[in-house]
């Protein structure tokens, strides 16, 4: 069964997102997609579905939904304080949102993009083959008040399940390879670059982000000039005066800037969720090392589902006890309730 | 740009990242390498190895974006170098289904309003500079940075004339700018170092479309002056008045 998630209230970045759209680099056009893709893996599995579906994603801050007929729902990425209808719900879950509940989600605690996932994911329309907002490229827009978000089949039933938190939100080591133009740059250069201890400017948004830091900026060899050439996401360009950035999901595609690095696909969800001031170092790995730990990464990703418990509440900690007992096997969310009080 | 003659240029293969390629014909633009990095990745489209995932081009290069669970790096390297050894690329043909697009253009006036300036940086009275910009037939080099923005060249050698320090803040959709041999035709507004020669009417990226991008790499351009009032009237023609003819 379909239907429509309205948006009562948006923070000012909250965008439809999916895994993006390869294929169009060659027209000037980057994949972008969600910029924390881990984010989506995560709330696939929660939800039983597919990686591929496309969920709400916010920045920094949330906002008020309300769906038409029962939705399952999973809450990944940046932890925020999520409530339905009064009642606080667990982040890096599932959870049942009844017909015409409230949802409220506030700011981000830590981190920078939350995500809302529903069961059978947002079918909004496809714009060259994927439902994602590119503002970069003027695809898709903002969502905002009294937007309808069409809601695909669903064929779940299970919600009340829960994901160990990760530690991707405050920074941390985030693990870069040589790239095509690392070359350019001194071997002192790069050491310095390793050993700088940076943090996320203020500056950063889906294209990319800032790195400051105390000393001075990062130079390639004296009077090198190069040709414009492709960028992926994760390239970390350095700028005319020294400074580098970080490239993200919506990047440009092609850049003149040179690039000392490109941090690794797996590490790319802690740099997008480091929030302005975090503190960031880097590390240079070998390009064997990070090929390995892509495909590890990619076996994990399939494992997640295995990964997903139900949620275990203390009985004392959950106030309205007595009413789950007493609706307990009257409605559809009864294997929900049963789960989290196992 | 000084002339390069394909006999000193050397393919150089590099990775890009943990999971790309790329094929580089030379370390700046040149005819020759253009040519044969376009030729190169539609050779590598038709190719179609398992666990490519896209291929693209910029100005010199051909890029492949490849899975790591069906490729790797050693075996990949391998494929590439056996497909550059196949042929000489910088004298390949250009790729097929090639157009030629007569786009209308005003040249100067408040629309374009750094004609006079490029003009004296290319040694040229606005007359000349106009006569040389709407005689050139340009080649779209590569696509970038905004969806469906093409880099166009080679201009005559006059026209290597730097880009501006200070940038332009602001050079809006359809402006047609000049710079080092090249013209940047805008798909969207933006910030720029190019100067600002020459106005269309054309929309390069129409996300809705049956066919959303315009231009194609490999695709010819002419510009044709027109005048302020003639644009005007173009505008209402989401193709501002561009007719492509086919070249293959």
């Amino acid at each position: 069964m379909t239907g429509t998630l309205t948006v009562l209230r948006a923070g000012p970045g909250v965008t439809v997102q999916d895994l993006g759209r390869p294929g169009w680099l060659e027209y000037g056009v980057s994949r972008g997609g969600a910029a924390d893709r881990q984010a989506l893996a995560e709330g696939a599995a929660l939800l039983g579905q597919g990686a591929d579906l496309a969920a709400v994603e916010m920045a920094g801050m949330g906002g008020e939904f309300q769906a038409d007929s029962d939705l399952r729902i999973a809450l990944t990425g940046a932890p925020m304080r999520a409530i339905i209808d009064g009642a606080a719900v667990a982040w890096n879950a599932s959870h049942l949102l009844p017909a015409g509940a409230r949802l409220a989600i506030g700011a981000a605690q830590s981190g920078s993009y939350g995500y809302l996932h529903v069961g059978g994911g947002i079918q909004t329309p496809e714009h060259l083959g994927a439902r994602s907002a590119h503002l970069a490229a003027g695809i898709g827009t903002l969502l905002a008040e009294g937007d309808g978000l069409q809601t695909g089949p669903d064929s779940g039933r299970t919600t009340g399940l829960g994901l160990a938190a990760d530690d991707r939100f405050e920074g941390g080591t985030v693990r870069v390879v040589a790239s095509l133009q690392t070359a350019l740059f001194p071997e002192a250069e790069l050491k310095r670059f390793e050993q700088t201890a940076f943090h996320r400017g203020a500056r950063g948004n889906r294209m990319g982000v800032a790195l400051e830091c105390n000393g001075e900026g990062f130079r390639p060899e004296a009077a090198r000039t190069v040709v414009s050439e492709v960028i992926t996401p994760g390239d970390i360009q350095v700028a005319g005066d020294g400074t580098p950035y970080v490239l993200l999901s919506e990047c440009q595609t092609t850049g003149g800037y040179p690039r000392i690095g490109t941090v690794v696909p797996s590490d790319l969800p802690r740099l997008a969720q480091a929030t302005a001031g975090a503190a960031l170092q880097f590390r240079f790995i070998a390009l064997e090392e990070a090929a390995a730990l892509e495909q590890a990464e990619a076996e994990r990703r399939e494992r997640l589902r295995s990964l997903c418990v139900p949620l275990v509440r203390d009985p004392r900690t959950i106030p309205n006890l007595l009413s789950y007992q007493l609706i307990s096997g009257a409605i559809a969310g009864e294997d929900d309730v049963l789960e989290e009080l196992r | 740009m000084a002339e390069v003659s394909a006999a000193t240029l050397v393919p150089e293969i590099r990775t890009v990242g943990v999971d790309g390629m790329l094929v580089s014909f030379g370390s700046r633009l040149s005819e020759p390498a253009n040519r044969a990095a376009l030729a190169f990745r539609a050779a590598l489209a038709q190719e179609s190895w398992d666990g490519v995932e896209e291929v693209s081009t910029s100005l010199v290069s051909a890029y492949v974006r490849f899975d790591l669970r069906h490729l790797d790096h050693a075996g990949l390297r391998a494929r590439l170098g056996a497909l550059l050894a196949q042929r000489d690329w910088y004298a390949a043909e250009l790729p097929g289904q090639r157009r030629l697009w007569r786009i209308p253009a005003v040249f100067g006036t408040e629309l374009a309003p750094q004609l006079p300036q490029a003009a004296e940086a290319a040694g040229m009275t606005e007359a000349e500079a106009v006569a040389s910009l709407s005689a050139a037939r340009v080649r779209v080099q590569t696509i970038g940075f905004a969806p469906g923005q093409p880099y166009l060249g080679e201009l005559p050698e006059a026209w290597d004339i730097p880009r501006q320090s200070q940038l332009t803040t602001r050079i809006p959709e359809g402006a047609l700018a000049v710079a080092i041999r090249q013209l940047v035709l805008f798909s969207v507004a933006a910030p720029t170092g190019w100067m600002h020669a020459g106005q269309t009417a054309v929309r390069l990226f129409r996300p809705d479309a049956q066919e959303p991008f315009l231009l194609r790499p490999g695709d010819e351009v002419q510009f044709t002056p027109v005048t302020p009032e003639e644009l005007q009237g173009l505008r209402r023609d989401p193709l501002g008045g561009a007719k492509a003819e086919d070249l293959s």
